[in-house]
């Protein structure tokens, strides 16, 4: 048993590559050891800036001896036949053996295999490793052909003590290595792993990553308890930062408390994003401290005074770029950014920002009626100045803080808190675990802006599939799902989708090159010239006019043509001059008339039911539960959820699993019965009731079922369950005692009747065959 | 506290740019004279751009002046100039000391490797107008960027064979931080009372006033399309380094009708693909017109 020593060491490896490089390095090694029969006891891999590093201890020196039979053809076969198993077994004709089977007498060959040297094997796994490497991004330098994430410099592979014979273009692996690029720079050779991490350590790198990270965070720690104020720990940056030094020296520094006027966010985004600084806070007060903690890779000989120094300059240069932004800003107003949204695109198919902007003012005033509490002027208002920050000097400058200084903006021009934080929060919830807002008017045009996102990019046909979702589709379904039922909003999406489909099409030609095409499917084969020439409505620019119901109702017609076969898209556009907000009649008009021809709505609420599945799934909920809930047709998401809740903690009783028995024997009796007769149902003939027991169950159903229905009115699951659960005993009973297949054909009906008025009862609160179990 | 305007006393401005080219001509690189020509980057220097391409091997250093329209401030901002200056080094093929010979070039200019904090932060380069990319980093002293530090994979869509590594310093970035001033024209120019300012203020103003202002657009949207005609012709007659200005010449045009703010949004991918194709128009014509001999010489395929 010896242990195995790889470094390949390079010019500086990105950071944010660093942790899956040394685990790609530590899998792609061992798989080639285990492939090749070689065991080991463990395995560790590293990463600097400089190198990937990986140590394999208790690997056998050689793979073990491989002895094989192996049964080759007839002796009456062809010679070819035999020459081929030869070559192929690796063996002469003299070392086959004869042996009689029932088939005839058979050639047999023994193959003996002694192990590879695990050098060899060794220095092929490091050459495939080193051409094969995953990369996300690599490159060639100087002449020659091999690619690394930057040059590579040197290998290092030892095996129990020794250098690995190994070239690879016109690298010689051997047992010597580099340290610290300005403190140890001379080559040393090492013997084995423990060799090499203290030699390492005596140039001036620090191997592992984690102790690179320990020591910084140690050293924050102190630096900031110096100065009176207390570290902000941020993992993220403490490890990317680890992977920018191979010897970390922390520095504190400071900049003008003249800054703090500056938004803490930006002060903080400056440091921690553009210069890698680490932040402080003031432990009294909280808020943000004029220090900062750059992390350096020398032991300066000043004891890193210009360092710091130098830094400082730096980040007074960046805040003041900052402050200037931040005063720039202030001199005008939110409103004055405004007209310059109409230069920005949304998307090409659906407009500018600025008409985004007005469809998420009329869809907030619009959804404000469903949030209680919320006042429709200010949802307007908000959703008006909500993206106004985008083409500030700041968020020009900051992108991230888009959002962040709309409501630092609003504020100064004198907006209401509830605006002003709308400003801020309309984007959230950016996912499953975001703060989701609850303030009314947030809540508004953050459902705005992701439903104008989600009608739009449905409506052009961009929806996401499979593993792609440019357009974060599904994370603003999540954000529709979160913002309603975590606020308990009453309302159903489908008549909200179509508002959306109303606001698009009410604010299409008010931009530059805003239109929009729902997404229109027509079977059809016909081309769109033809199209047009049929129904005389081709109109410039190939847009067909929606502008009058009879236009629609010909385009329904002609989508209802059964010999048109093929699916096409048609793009419409509402025309400038025709466009009448408020028009109810044409509204109504296309809400009853576009269902038929297009798929928007359908798929989005599709699209919602099945984010909800996932998203109560992460929650532990049954997804089948959901799915028997849904069925309804119910879009009422609190409701459905409400609906889900009773039914899964009802299916955790007895009397709900019994029930559900009960149910699924009903049903697939039902089920047997109405293959060879057709569907079964209408009302029970009390006088055809034989036996007691369905009677009693006869009965029960009555008042099981008009106790569930008068409770679903009120939407008192439980009590809707609960009256449902009355039927347990008289099914379990009404099986036990009675044959649904009478002899009598007409109690026979009479029996199925009553299977199916079960079956109905039942499936006034969920569709129970769609639940498992 | 910042030690804001404390003066360290470094090199002067035009002493920067002797040392450096000094240290590579001494490190075997030709050192040449800008461009006659108005562009945004050093790279675009034929120096740069075709001499990349190719077996050959080259080494070469030159001060190139920049032009950056949109970035002119009127001479007010302490850090935005719409005129530069770039040091350009390229090392055909990459030697596997670039990174140490990069490093001496910053001791060479007085900067002590035992006393600043040098590091090498991933940024890698993208010219979407001349169809080039490359790996590297910016490179960055005591948390400052002072040079960018590339490995060039491709130009005009060719795979570059052997790698050239391009080295673009900033030069009055990297003389402010050698200097310790925190702004541009308070730079010390000679050492002998000129200052950056003394020599380039009054330009920033004027050229600033004249590319926001006073630039005449539909002369320059003229200039465009003639230059863009002009290096089609070129490029027909089988002339790449003419056409090449020509492309260049399209190039900068494009900048001042940006910074005159006509170009849309919508047009402005537009403008740079067909600058694109020009500069790729440039580089197929280049290696066709040397293909023959690399093939021969070299044993050179593209």
């Amino acid at each position: 048993m010896a242990e195995l020593l790889i470094e390949l060491f390079s010019e500086e490896i990105p950071a944010r590559m660093q942790k899956k490089a040394s685990g790609d390095l530590k899998s792609m090694i061992t798989k080639a050891l285990k492939d090749a029969g070689l065991t080991f006891d463990a395995a560790d891999a590293y990463a600097t800036p400089r190198r990937l590093a990986l140590v394999v201890s208790g690997v056998p020196t050689a793979t073990p001896d491989i002895s094989e039979e192996r049964r080759g053809p007839s002796t009456s076969a062809p010679e070819k036949a035999l020459e081929g198993f030869m070559r192929g077994a690796g063996v002469t004709r003299d070392q086959l053996e004869e042996r009689e089977e029932k088939k005839g007498i058979f050639f047999y060959a023994r193959i003996e295999k002694p192990g590879r040297a695990a050098t060899d094997v060794i220095a092929e796994a490091i050459e495939a490793t080193i051409r094969n490497f995953p990369w996300p991004k690599s490159q060639r330098w100087g002449a020659s052909s091999l690619k690394w994430v930057r040059p590579l410099h040197s290998i290092l592979a030892v095996f129990g003590g020794e250098a690995v014979a190994l070239y690879v273009d016109g690298f010689k692996a051997g047992n010597t290595t580099r340290g610290h690029r300005f403190m140890g720079a001379d080559e040393f050779s090492v013997a084995d792993f423990v060799d090499y991490k203290a030699k390492l350590a005596d140039h001036k790198v620090m191997l592992d990553p984690a102790d690179r990270a320990a020591l910084i965070e140690a050293e924050c720690k102190k630096l900031s308890a110096s100065k009176g104020v207390e570290w902000i720990e941020d993992r993220g940056l403490l490890a990317e930062v680890a992977g920018l030094v191979e010897w970390p020296v922390p520095l504190i520094g400071g900049f003008d408390a003249a800054f703090m006027e500056v938004p803490e966010e930006v002060l903080i985004l400056t440091m921690k994003k553009d210069q890698k600084y680490f932040v402080t806070r003031d432990p009294k007060t909280g808020k943000l401290a004029p220090f900062f903690i750059t992390v350096s890779n020398i032991e300066a000989s000043d004891g890193g005074a210009i360092v710091a120094a130098g830094n400082e300059r730096v980040l007074t240069a960046r805040l003041a770029d900052a402050k200037f932004f931040w005063e720039q800003d202030l001199k005008g107003k939110l409103d004055d950014n405004l007209p310059a949204l109409s230069e920005i695109v949304f998307h090409k198919e659906l407009g500018m920002v600025s008409d985004r902007v007005e469809r998420m003012k009329k869809l907030s005033r619009y959804l404000a009626q469903f949030i209680p509490g919320c006042d429709a002027d200010e949802a307007e208002r908000a959703a008006e100045l909500a993206k106004a920050d985008l083409v500030s000097n700041m968020v020009n400058e900051f992108a991230s803080l888009q959002g962040i200084m709309g409501r630092y903006y609003a504020k100064a021009q004198g907006e209401s808190d509830a605006v002003a934080d709308a400003a801020r929060d309309h984007y959230a919830p950016a996912g499953p675990s975001d703060d989701c807002p609850s303030a009314p008017v947030s809540v508004a045009v953050a459902l705005a802006e992701k439903l104008d996102t989600l009608v739009g990019f449905f409506g052009i046909d961009q929806k996401p599939t499979g593993s792609k979702d440019p357009f974060a589709l599904r994370r603003s379904a999540l954000g529709v799902i979160r913002l309603i039922t975590e606020n308990n909003l009453r309302l159903s999406l489908q008549p909200l989708v179509w508002q959306c489909i109303w606001t698009y099409l009410l604010n299409v030609g008010t931009g530059k090159s805003s239109f929009f095409c729902l997404n229109f499917q027509f079977d059809e084969g016909m081309t769109y010239n033809e199209f047009c020439e049929k129904y005389e409505s081709a109109p410039p620019n190939e847009y067909v006019d929606i502008t009058s119901a009879e236009k629609l109702r010909q385009i329904v017609g002609f989508k209802n043509d059964p010999k048109q076969k093929d699916r096409y898209r048609l793009d419409l556009i509402w025309t400038n001059d025709k466009r009448n907000e408020g028009d109810s009649q044409q509204y109504s008009d296309l809400v009853e008339l576009l269902p038929n021809i297009t798929s928007t709505d359908a798929d989005l609420l599709a699209f919602f039911g099945d984010r909800l599945k996932v998203q109560q799934r992460d929650k532990g909920v049954r997804h089948d539960l959901v799915d028997a809930v849904f069925a309804k047709g119910d879009d009422d998401l609190v409701r459905v959820l409400n609906r889900v809740a009773a039914l899964s903690s009802f299916l955790e009783t007895d009397d709900g699993v019994n029930l559900l028995a009960g149910y699924k024997r009903s049903a697939n009796i039902l089920k047997i019965e109405e293959k060879k007769d057709g569907p079964h149902g209408g009302t029970v003939d009390a006088s055809l009731l034989q036996v007691a027991e369905e009677k009693t169950l006869a009965d029960a159903l009555g008042t099981a079922k008009a106790d569930a229905t008068a409770a679903l009115e009120t939407e008192d699951f439980e009590k809707a369950m609960a009256a449902l659960s009355t039927l347990r005993a008289p099914i379990d009973a009404f099986f036990d005692k009675v044959i649904v297949n009478a002899d009598d054909a007409s109690v026979r009906k009479n029996r199925l009747a009553l299977l199916s008025e079960i079956r109905a009862a039942v499936n006034t609160v969920a569709d129970f065959g769609l639940i498992e179990g | 506290m910042a030690q804001n305007s404390k003066k360290t006393g470094g090199m002067p401005f035009q002493n920067i740019i002797l040392t450096l080219q000094e240290y590579w001509a001494k490190h075997g690189c030709a050192i040449l004279q800008p461009y006659d020509m108005e562009m945004g980057a050093g790279t675009f220097h034929t120096a740069t751009t075709l001499k990349a391409l190719g077996p050959e091997t080259w080494n070469a250093a030159f001060v190139q002046p920049c032009r950056r329209p949109t970035d002119g401030r009127y001479g007010e901002n302490p850090m935005r100039l719409q005129h530069y200056y770039q040091f350009q080094v390229i090392l055909k093929p990459s030697p596997a000391n670039m990174q140490e010979l990069y490093l001496g070039s910053l001791e060479a200019i007085g900067l002590d490797k035992n006393l600043h904090d040098f590091r090498f932060v991933e940024d890698d380069w993208e010219s979407p107008t001349l169809g080039a990319w490359g790996l590297g980093w910016e490179v960055w002293c005591d948390g400052m960027e002072v040079s960018q530090y590339t490995y060039f994979q491709q130009m005009g869509g060719y795979d570059c064979k052997p790698v050239s590594g391009e080295l673009t310093y900033g030069l009055e970035r990297l003389a402010m931080f050698v200097q310790g001033v925190d702004n541009v024209y308070d730079l010390d120019y000679n050492g002998a009372g000129i200052s950056y300012g003394d020599i380039f203020q009054e330009n920033e103003r004027q050229q600033s006033a004249y590319n926001f202002e006073h630039a005449n657009t539909d002369k320059l949207f003229d200039d465009f399309k003639k230059a863009q005609d002009e290096c089609a012709k070129l490029l027909e007659a089988g002339l790449p380094l003419p056409a090449y200005e020509q492309c260049i010449k399209s190039s900068h045009t494009f900048n001042l009708l940006d910074a005159r703010g006509v170009i849309s949004v919508t047009e402005r991918q537009a403008y740079i693909g067909r600058v694109r194709d020009l500069a790729k128009g440039c580089c197929d014509k280049w290696i066709e017109k040397n293909a023959d001999r690399w093939k021969n010489d070299f044993g050179w395929e593209a």
